[in-house]
């Protein structure tokens, strides 16, 4: 362990304590400003009130915002976590021509520009599928999320992979296992957690996805970021974006909590 | 099927029962290289049969291919006759006990145990019945709720062994089981290995480099070179009567006697403990081969003193002798002596 001085730990904590303010501050002024009667944020706030709280929880719009946001972050996580893990296990188990390129291909989605990304999709659902009678639709954003979401789930699965010991799934077949049960009993019990953590942020990255949703959204869908995007530009109910802000600030913690749990319980068992 | 607890065969079965395990005219080939080649094998009903070889002489290939995890390029392989050449691992009635082990990290002491038996659909109260039975026959039943990582490796090996046992195979692999131990756990672990298989009456097949965990285990010994077979026979066969230089030289200390100086034209081995050492005036002993020169070097080894002994027809000979005079008497013997050394025909072996 390394010796600090007295000074060097001073400097050190006040490092960090300014650090963690400027990433906090502004949140904790969020969810003050939430139960604030005025309709801009400020501070300190006037007086304190419910009021956006209220309005929130019967706003339509923002009902079927969350609710499209929710549907497209399961749709792109389950596209994710299938592709993703099926690619995972491609790479790590066979040799075959054009390995390393499939690679390159999986993980670019997320080095790309989202506007790219956007365009890209955008002119290819409204001038090739469409003239052709294919309308995409709602699910044009679901694929679009998911194209990107895919190396989440891959990273995570194929670094897992690559640590599992061959031996015990051949230890498993040796003692009477199909290759379906090696995989239900043996093999994905040694994945399930980066399986999990992959889940969790291939739905964390679609949730908060803006930039590409502008572009692949149908007319008059919204998914929350989009909402509050379009709030922030009609500021007279600014409050009103604390409020579901709050909401997904405490929602948050669960991903978090979650994988780091998961974590804990990997390192215990290596 | 496979899990199904057989009646065992009876004895009388066994004595015209087809072999164990057949391997006819076996071959592997990874691309260019050929790790086997056209092996022929036939392992005996309840044999305990080593497959010795330095690291890749082909042993380990043949017991995988034996298990199903490695395809034959060419060849056949029978289980007590049947032919599995294209059986998939988990329809063949073998077990293996890996290198590492290869214990589910995620499952307890009793679940690794009773994997077998939960695969085969074996009910639940009948199997912690079975997994109870297997763990106090390894004496580790106090482990039971733990996980493999919580273990030592003595104990993980004796776990692999009991979720191999415990489908009651016809024949058990082990893959260099104790190879990870060190020298005293080894030994202790070779004889419950022994012990274990009488109990159970299974053919053992048995991977290992050491050929001294080969003689004092096996009832044959296969010894393996560049993917073929070089000599099957029991211990004292291959190590008494090498059929080949290789066999003579992997197991244990030879001489190698050239052709132009034995009675038969034939190249020949003979060990060192069976060299005798004499004094340069001492007669020639008749149906000898005999030859006298200078001892050039004496290593003190405990139980032996080795004696290299530079002879005049050209070879250097070992003898090896007990020490069983008085434990703080010198040799009779120093570097520098005029010598005799002989042995009997009888005692070297031709080698081909």
């Amino acid at each position: 362990m390394l010796r600090l001085s007295l000074g060097a730990k001073f400097t050190l904590g006040t490092i960090v304590a300014i650090a963690l303010a400027f990433m906090y501050i502004p949140l904790f002024l969020v969810v003050v400003n939430s139960f604030s009667a005025a309709r801009l944020s400020s501070w300190p706030i006037d007086s304190f009130s419910t009021i956006w709280w209220e309005k929130a929880f019967v706003s339509e719009p923002i009902r079927a915002a969350l609710l499209n946001s929710v549907i497209v972050g399961l749709g792109a996580t389950t596209i994710a976590l299938i592709l993703g893990t099926l690619v995972a296990f491609a790479l790590q188990r066979y040799t075959f021509f054009g390995k390393q390129s499939v690679n390159l291909l999986v993980v670019l989605p997320i080095a790309l520009p989202g506007i790219v990304t956007g365009v890209a999709l955008n002119n290819t659902y409204n001038r090739v599928l469409e003239p052709i009678g294919i309308e995409v639709g709602y699910f044009g954003m679901i694929i679009a999320h998911g194209s990107f979401c895919i190396v989440m789930v891959f990273n995570n699965v194929l670094a897992r992979l690559r640590r599992i010991n061959p031996s015990i799934e051949e230890a498993s077949r040796d003692l009477g296992a199909t290759p379906w049960q090696t995989f239900r009993l043996v093999t994905f019990p040694q994945f399930r957690s980066a399986f999990v953590a992959g889940a969790i942020l291939a739905f964390a990255l679609s949730f908060d996805e803006v930039v590409v949703t502008i572009f692949t959204a149908p007319p008059g869908v919204d998914t929350l970021p989009l909402w509050i995007m379009n709030q922030m530009a009609r500021p007279n109910e600014a409050s009103l974006v604390n409020v579901v802000a709050t909401i997904v600030i405490v929602a948050s913690f669960i991903p978090v909590w979650v994988s780091q749990r998961l974590a804990r319980g990997a390192d215990e068992r290596d | 099927m496979h899990a199904s607890a057989q009646p065992a065969s009876s004895e009388s079965d066994t004595k015209t029962a087809p072999g164990a395990v057949t391997l006819t005219g076996v071959t592997k080939q990874f691309g260019d290289f050929t790790a086997v080649e056209a092996l022929d094998l036939e392992v005996k009903p309840g044999e305990f049969l080593s497959m010795l070889g330095p690291s890749g002489s082909g042993k380990t290939t043949v017991l995988r291919m034996i298990a199903g995890f490695e395809n034959v390029t060419s060849g056949s392989i029978r289980l007590s006759g049947l032919d599995v050449t294209e059986v998939p691992p988990h329809a063949r009635q073998v077990n293996t006990v890996f290198q590492d082990y290869a214990l589910f990290p995620h499952l307890t002491i009793a679940e690794n145990v009773g994997y077998g038996l939960r695969v085969a659909g074996v009910p639940r109260a009948e199997r912690a019945a079975q997994v109870g039975v297997a763990l106090e026959q390894v004496r580790l039943s106090a482990v039971s709720n733990r996980l493999p990582h919580q273990l030592s490796g003595g104990q993980r090996q004796r776990i692999a062994l009991a979720r191999a046992l415990i489908l009651r195979p016809q024949v058990l692999l082990l893959d260099e089981p104790l190879g990870a131990l060190d020298k005293q756990l080894r030994e202790e672990m070779q004889i419950e290995l022994k012990q274990i298989q009488r109990e159970v009456g299974i053919t053992f097949i048995f991977v290992t480099h050491d050929q001294e965990e080969a003689l004092t285990l096996s009832d044959r010994v296969a010894v393996f070179n560049n993917g073929r077979i070089e000599q099957v026979g029991t211990a004292r066969e291959v190590y008494e009567f090498p059929a080949t230089e290789f066999v003579a030289k992997f197991l244990g200390q030879s001489n190698l006697v050239p052709a132009s100086l034995s009675s038969d034209g034939m190249q020949s081995s003979v060990r060192p403990e069976r060299v005798r050492l004499l004094r340069a005036t001492d007669p020639a002993s008749a149906g000898s081969i005999s030859m006298l020169g200078t001892i050039s070097e004496t290593v003190y080894s405990g139980p032996t003193t080795r004696f290299i002994v530079a002879t005049e027809a050209g070879v250097s000979i070992i003898a090896e002798r007990p020490n069983d005079h008085h434990p703080s008497a010198e040799s009779a013997f120093s570097r520098g002596d005029r010598v005799r050394v002989e042995w009997t025909k009888d005692h070297a072996s031709r080698i081909a």
